[in-house]
């Protein structure tokens, strides 16, 4: 078999220059990585902070409500500092995020720690099951598309991955209910599972998929499934098309290079060319595009669970919403951002441990 | 006809007379190749029916949006309400076209706001490089990494008057991939010889960055802000839809879904045609940013 050709080798300096020359770019790198992470966490929390205190309602007044006493009053506002200055305010709002001291949703009366690990790995499911959906469909589209760039099977893959990412998620919600729900009855309705199942599966990962096959409840795990597939497939849809998109237009500037001009020279074929040199001289920028797709599912997530009832972080920003409980709101914000920017980080890694090129930059 | 052959050979010849119509002739021709693109031109057809239709809405033969008319609650599309009625009486199509306007006022505003902001910063950071850049370009980082639509729903509860607020935010979290292209192209032209020679005939700084780095930034600009524009729509839409837009009876696409959402299965019409619209116009243009990707820059297919 043809070993993909190494296109770095021609210019990669002498060996030991080389190591010396990629440590300490290496650490370069990692310390701009850092202080942009320190940077961008930094700018999160001042601007959920900033938010939290310009609110247009009294949060004293909302805890003790319009006939407490002065005392009580005073009492409250004490607690919540808000008689301190505010830089020694955002020092404590900053200790506070750090410890996960996140104070009480009004929703629930939990802690907002306690309900943010409650509800957060039903997103986890949902936006990773789509996820594998868009990466299995997406990068094989894009493949296609690449192989026959600007012919009929480009311009419909094309259409294809542009509506995917044009879609406006919580409509596509509705009407995947109506067709596949209501009409068909393919598919599991709003929630995570039926409620005759509901107290039968114990939560030990809150993981459905999981807890029910922990539980040893095959009907339970067809239901979760069958409640999964619907939204998890919607939002796939969204993640396909970027999946795809970008797969196909890193493929053609592969195709582009000196590279596969020899390998069409020697005879190959245009296909082996795509699938078996190409693709995998384009796995770093792919894995990279899958990871922020994915933390872009992730506030897709908000608007689907909104539509599908199903018990995730958006549903819990939403209800915060409405029950006009905004430091839920905020922190939820947050911990979306961290997770933004974790992911991004973990995007930069993998492209820079999968090419080498691109640490320097 | 003879007039218009006229102007055509005017558009399209080699030899301009003056700038302005080497200028003309460069977009005419710009304009016949989007059109001759299969994906293009089903673009420029979606956006411009749209904008069209929003722009003289006032003018067309349409029910009023807000007017309700409880006796004709729910009715099924027919000749009279060729999409229907919704909760309140009120006709769909109507609706539709006017709620065309507030979320294209958005998308005008937000890209009115990020595009500028963008290509001053990243054309100043691939201009000048140095230490402003790596500044500059840090402060993009930054911003890309904000949740764009979590924070815009954080800012929109918050704040009273959210949407607006909410506008600025998705201008804010916006700017940066603009002020990426900008400085790549930017770098690249920093030894050109034709900024060489404005620096040494003293051109000021400003004037430089203004007058003769930033117009060569537009085209890739303006591609972005095609691709970047069904982003905005969903967002506002997605907002709308949470409760977080405009006031209730003003005609907007997200909140009309929402409104509908509890008798779907009842009334189907009511939710399902303004989402319609949603995705027409967000594909309209990322269609359009596509296609004219392929035809501004033919290199980077």
């Amino acid at each position: 078999m043809n070993a993909p050709p190494m296109e770095a080798e021609e210019s990669a300096p002498a060996p030991t220059q080389r190591r010396a020359g990629s440590m300490k770019r290496r650490l370069g790198w990692l310390g701009s990585t850092l202080l942009t992470t320190g940077v961008t966490l930094l700018g999160l929390l001042i601007v959920t902070f900033a938010l939290g205190r310009v609110l247009p309602t009294d949060p004293v007044l909302r805890i003790v409500g319009d006939r407490a006493s002065p005392e009580q009053y005073a009492k409250v506002r004490q607690e919540l500092r808000l008689d301190r200055p505010v830089p020694e305010q955002f020092v404590a709002y900053v200790g506070d995020m750090v410890r996960g001291d996140f104070g009480q949703s009004l929703v629930t009366s939990n802690p907002i720690a306690q309900d943010i690990i409650r509800f957060f790995p039903a997103t986890f499911e949902l936006a990773t099951m789509a996820i594998v959906l868009g990466v299995l469909v997406g990068i094989p589209l894009g493949a296609i598309c690449a192989q026959y760039a600007n012919r009929l099977a480009d311009h419909l893959g094309r259409m294809v991955s542009l509506a995917g990412h044009s879609m406006p998620i919580f409509w596509l919600g509705i009407v995947g209910l109506l067709v596949f729900y209501a009409q068909l009855g393919w598919v599991g309705g709003p929630g995570r599972l039926d409620v005759a199942y509901r107290y039968s599966v114990p939560a030990v990962t809150h993981l459905m998929l999981i807890d029910t096959l922990i539980a040893g409840e095959w009907d339970a795990f067809r239901n979760a499934f069958s409640h999964l597939v619907l939204p998890a497939s919607l939002l796939g849809l969204v993640a396909l098309g970027y999946v795809a998109r970008m797969t196909r237009s890193f493929l053609l500037w592969q195709l582009r290079q000196d590279y596969t001009t020899v390998l069409r020279l020697k005879g190959m074929s245009e296909s082996a060319i795509v699938w078996r040199h190409a693709l995998r001289n384009a796995a770093g920028p792919i894995l990279s595009i899958i990871a922020l797709t994915y933390a872009y599912l992730l506030e897709g997530a908000v608007l689907t669970e909104t539509v599908f009832a199903w018990p995730g972080l958006g549903m819990y920003i939403t209800d915060s919403l409405f029950a006009a409980d905004i430091p839920a709101v905020l922190v939820a914000t947050l911990l979306v951002g961290v997770i933004f920017m974790l992911v991004n980080i973990a995007s930069e890694l993998i492209q820079a441990s999968l090419d080498p090129r691109s640490r320097s930059a | 006809m003879t007039t218009l052959t006229s102007a055509r050979q005017w558009l399209s010849t080699d030899t301009p007379a003056t700038r302005t119509q080497a200028r003309l002739g460069a977009s005419y021709r710009l304009l016949r190749r989007l059109l001759a693109h299969p994906i293009g031109v089903v673009g420029v057809a979606i956006v411009a029916l749209i904008v069209l239709v929003a722009l003289l809405a006032p003018w067309l033969p349409l029910a009023n949006p807000i007017a309700q008319s409880l006796g004709e609650r729910l009715l099924p599309p027919s000749a009279q309400h060729i999409l229907g009625t919704d909760t309140l009486g009120r006709d769909i199509l109507s609706r539709v076209i006017y709620g065309a306007r507030p979320t294209l006022a958005i998308v005008a505003m937000v890209l009115l706001a990020s595009v500028p902001l963008g290509l001053l910063i990243g054309a100043a950071a691939g201009l000048w490089g140095g230490w402003l850049d790596a500044a500059l370009m840090r402060l993009a980082d930054v911003f890309l990494a904000f949740p764009r639509l979590i924070l815009a729903i954080a800012i929109a509860a918050a704040l009273t008057s959210g949407l607006w607020t909410a506008v600025i935010a998705i201008a804010l979290t916006g700017w940066p991939p603009y002020a990426r292209v900008a400085r790549s192209e930017m770098a690249a032209l920093r030894q050109a010889e034709f900024i060489q020679a404005a620096k040494a005939l003293g051109v000021s700084r400003l004037r430089l960055l203004l007058r003769h780095a930033l117009p060569l930034c537009l085209p890739s600009a303006v591609v972005r802000a095609a691709l970047d524009a069904p982003g905005i729509v969903l967002i506002v839409s997605g907002l709308g839809f949470l409760g977080l837009g405009l006031p209730p009876p003003a005609p907007e696409w997200g909140a009309m879904v929402a409104e509908g959402r509890a008798i779907v299965f009842e009334a189907w019409w009511v939710s399902t045609l303004p989402g319609v619209m949603i995705l027409l116009l967000s594909l309209g243009f990322n269609f359009l940013g596509d296609a004219l990707r392929d035809v501004v820059d033919p290199g980077v297919k």
